[in-house]
């Protein structure tokens, strides 16, 4: 079966990333760009599946900007077999890339599309289950193992409490949490067969989706720092400023 | 304005955070109904009826509804919300699966995880795991919102006397199916409304050695968290995990300890009212957002501290 596997570059999550002075957005100049590190997770099931004989093609898909093709790539050495850029300049929201998302779906067919549950810049968790009311397909979301079994997936979800296993018909939508596996490394040899990989470019209006933001940004700010606090010498202090100074104790 | 809010529940009592989205509904202002879906739950719309502030409770009492599974549940508030200007769900498990489907069911953006309502269609959220708080403005007719529970002091749960409608029919979309669950057993409060969480790090050094936080944490009446590296390491249930991709907390007193404080712990719990931080090294990130730092093996720190609660 074929897997499609939506990704996302996003800031590299080990940068501390800074409000811009004009408040309008964070700075994201020169600064390190990597893919979702749960995007890594969704792209390392595909290729286990595959391995496994169960996925016979992986179509690794982004939307996003010309450079976004640099993780696309990343992908491939991974293990994708071909990927897709839908190019714009846009700042897309998840309604709109699950909309461009499913025009993919439409075309390409898949019987499993795997996301990360979360971009870690917009924090939303929303793409994964907004694609999948779109096609109408069930979702396994949170993700921390995955079955696939006669026309059927079994998702282990972790769920508040802790965890909870559900079957889905496929063609499915299941969205990757941490734990599901450990991603690969790419190697060399790799990461040069990736090169000669197929890249398509398509543009939203060839997918017939208008990706214009319905959720308007008006203000980012850093959040409110905490007071400087103060370092005690023993066990005993800590324990009378907590009774007698913050009194939470 | 018109706000629905989905009620989080076990089919048998209604849970606490369901009262702090009630208080973000009312920050926004208007009409608030409680959806109560689920199976063999009447006695939690009767618990929803009760709350302060409530005008009307929505029950749907059917098997497509028992294990909450988001195909079904979000058609049915996609169906019973287009009638609202506003629909509320906490950003819990629950609340993050099934608020986003809904919302593309109704051909509308989604606003995840608010931590402040600042009008009717204007809100605040963190990004980039807390690092930065963007203000945000919907201009969908329907805005489909889910708020942390810890930014928002919950509603009284007495008070109100709202009336119980009872919908009719339900659907079973027949996509997905519950197998099973594995619900981690705990005697201690629930993490994410505990008023002390003391959290163990990868300082612990294996899980045996969580006991001494049980113990303390008895005392104090806290629930105890981990950081992702004392979960990844396998001491304890990844359920305990405080951080960006676990738990939000916000208590009266955080104590973490043997925790560095990576930003993704940090985006987990530095909202804590009072935050203390045990660890030997003093250079631990840790340090520069606790209240009370105290450099000290824990080994020694923690016994010592049982020994004067």
């Amino acid at each position: 079966m074929k897997v499609l596997v939506p990704i996302k570059r996003v800031v590299d999550y080990n940068v501390k990333v800074r409000v811009k002075a004009d408040q309008s957005d964070v700075d994201l100049a020169n600064v390190k760009m990597a893919m979702n590190p749960f995007c890594e997770i969704a792209v390392e099931e595909a290729v286990r599946l595959k391995e496994k004989g169960v996925a016979t093609e992986i179509v690794v898909v982004t939307v996003g900007t010309k450079a976004a093709q640099e993780q696309l790539r990343t992908a491939m050495a991974l293990g994708a077999d071909r990927a897709i850029l839908v190019e714009t300049d846009e700042a897309a929201q998840p309604l709109g890339i699950a909309k461009a998302l499913k025009a993919l779906v439409d075309k390409e067919q898949p019987q499993l599309v795997i996301l990360g549950k979360q971009a870690i810049d917009g924090d939303n968790n929303q793409t994964g289950q907004m694609l999948a009311a779109l096609a109408g397909m069930p979702q396994g979301t949170f993700a921390s193992e995955v079955n696939v079994a006669e026309g059927k997936v079994k998702v282990t979800r972790e769920i508040d409490g802790g965890l909870q296993t559900v079957e889905l018909n496929l063609p499915a939508v299941v969205t990757t949490d941490l734990r599901l596996n450990e991603p690969r490394y790419a190697s060399l040899p790799n990461i040069m067969k990736a090169k000669k990989k197929p890249l398509d470019t398509v543009s939203p209006a060839d997918l017939g989706v208008d990706l214009t933001p319905g959720i308007k940004t008006l203000k980012v700010e850093p959040p409110a720092e905490r007071q400087a606090g103060i370092k005690v010498a023993s066990v005993e202090e800590l324990v009378d400023k907590l009774k007698n100074e913050a009194k939470v104790i | 304005m018109s706000i629905l809010v989905y009620a989080e529940h076990d089919n048998a009592t209604l849970k606490g955070v369901t009262l702090n989205v009630i208080a973000a509904a009312q920050a926004i202002g208007g009409d608030i109904t409680v959806l109560v879906a689920g199976e063999g739950c009447a006695a939690v719309a009767d618990e929803a009826a009760k709350v302060a502030g409530v005008s009307k409770v929505l029950l749907a009492d059917n098997a497509a509804y028992t294990h909450q599974l988001a195909e079904n549940v979000a058609a049915l508030v996609a169906e019973v919300g287009k009638d609202y200007t506003h629909i509320l769900a906490a950003a819990t498990t629950s609340g993050k699966n099934f608020a986003p489907r809904a919302a593309a069911l109704l051909d509308v953006g989604m606003i995840s995880e608010i931590s402040s309502v600042e009008s009717a269609d204007t809100f605040k959220r963190p990004i980039y795991a807390g690092n930065a708080i963007a203000t945000v403005q919907s201009s969908d007719a329907i805005k489909v919102i889910t708020v942390r529970g810890t930014s928002f002091d919950a509603v009284a749960a007495e008070g109100g006397s709202a009336g119980v409608e009872t919908l009719g029919s339900a659907t079973d979309a027949g996509i997905s199916s519950f197998v099973g669950e594995e619900l981690a057993k705990s005697d201690r409060p629930d993490l994410t409304a505990a008023k002390v969480v003391i959290s163990g790090g990868r300082g612990m050094q294996n899980g045996d050695n969580f006991e001494m936080l049980y113990t303390l944490a008895d005392k104090l009446g806290a629930a105890v968290g981990a950081s992702r590296a004392a979960v990844d390491a396998g001491f304890v249930p990844n359920d305990m995990q405080v951080g960006q991709t676990g738990k939000i907390v916000a208590p009266e007193l955080y104590i973490a300890i043997g925790i560095s404080g990576a930003i993704q712990h940090l985006a987990g719990m530095k909202d804590s009212k009072v935050i203390v931080a045990i660890n030997k090294d003093e250079e631990a990130p840790i340090f520069q957002v606790a209240d009370y730092g105290l450099v000290a093996d824990l080994f020694d720190a923690v016994p010592a501290l049982q020994s004067q609660l």
